[in-house]
């Protein structure tokens, strides 16, 4: 028997996340991608402010809620993202992993800040004041900082092998503020109001709230999985210039 | 009346926040995919390829 046969054969999802196989298969989904997504935003953006009705307590205001819990929501799921792709790098010393949690870092940076915005805009005109520091709040701002730290640490260290073996650890430690963002409604009194969406009774909101809130979620969902793969593609030929730059240098 | 002029303008300054944005973050990760390829296509242009021969993109 050879040794090539007696190899374990690569399953389809190391087969898919090959540098090589990704950068084939990522190219031709990426304007379908990109035109969803266009059209689910002008779906979403028209349900908002058209098909929609204004909410009885919170009045037009509530309209915000489409752009603030999309934010809210791709905050906790980029760094869930990130999460899964450093137990990738640490465990599975995976190719792609590194690659996915440098490329996500700065998207879940500005999705956190846009959760912090909208949520700061929405909290003026329906709790009366622009910033509290309870628990939800003060652990998304944490959560800021996390992505930033993380962002920092990518650039200060050269050697990007070093460099993902780092940043897994913090970014797996850094995981603990995840489940305290998620529970701090119920741990700690807060003016933000509990879970309306994901209840074990269901949804606590009508359909026609529910319906823009459920295309602008799948939308901007959708755009970071777009933005994902561009700024994965984009880390990998940054990482074959570097490379090709070495070889030029070693044999000259 | 006035709370209704109110409300518009948190909700416009939302809606134009998340625009600036998320616009944002889409043309940072445009032109970085645009520098790497012609970044790329520069070192290839000097005779610089892959060992395996093929193409660097």
């Amino acid at each position: 028997m050879s040794l090539d046969a007696a190899a374990p054969k690569p399953n389809w999802l190391s087969r898919l996340a090959h540098p090589g196989a990704f950068m084939g298969w990522s190219r031709p989904v990426l304007l379908p991608l990109g035109l969803l997504v266009g059209l689910l935003f002008a779906l979403g953006l028209w349900f908002a402010f058209f098909n929609s009705p204004a909410d009885y307590q919170m009045g037009d205001t509530v309209r915000i809620m489409y752009v603030h819990v999309p934010n809210a929501w791709l905050s906790q799921f980029v760094y869930g993202v990130m999460a899964v792709a450093s137990l990738g790098t640490l465990v599975w010393r995976h190719p792609l992993a590194d690659v996915a949690a440098k490329a996500a870092a700065p998207l879940g940076a500005g999705f956190t800040a846009l959760a912090l915005y909208t949520g700061s805009l929405w909290g003026r005109p329906t709790w009366g004041t622009f910033w509290e520091w309870d628990g939800r709040m003060t652990s998304t701002l944490v959560l800021f900082f996390i992505y930033l730290g993380i962002i920092a640490l990518w650039r200060a260290i050269d050697d990007q092998l070093r460099a993902a073996r780092i940043v897994a650890v913090v970014t797996l430690v850094g995981a603990l503020d995840i489940p305290i963002i998620k529970f701090s409604v119920d741990w700690w009194n807060t003016l933000h109001q509990p879970s309306s969406i994901l209840t074990p009774s269901g949804p606590r909101m009508p359909g026609s709230l529910l319906t823009p809130l459920f295309i602008m979620l799948v939308a901007f969902t959708l755009l970071f999985l777009l933005l994902l793969l561009v700024s994965m593609r984009t880390e990998i030929l940054r990482r074959r210039a570097d490379s090709l730059s070495r070889q030029a240098v070693g044999s000259a | 009346m006035e709370t209704h002029a109110q409300d518009a303008i948190f909700i416009a300054w939302a809606y134009i926040g998340v625009i600036v944005v998320t616009l944002g973050l889409i043309a940072r990760v445009a032109t970085g995919a645009r520098a790497a390829r012609a970044r790329l296509a520069a070192l290839e242009a000097q005779g610089i390829r892959r060992r395996s021969g093929g193409p660097a993109a």
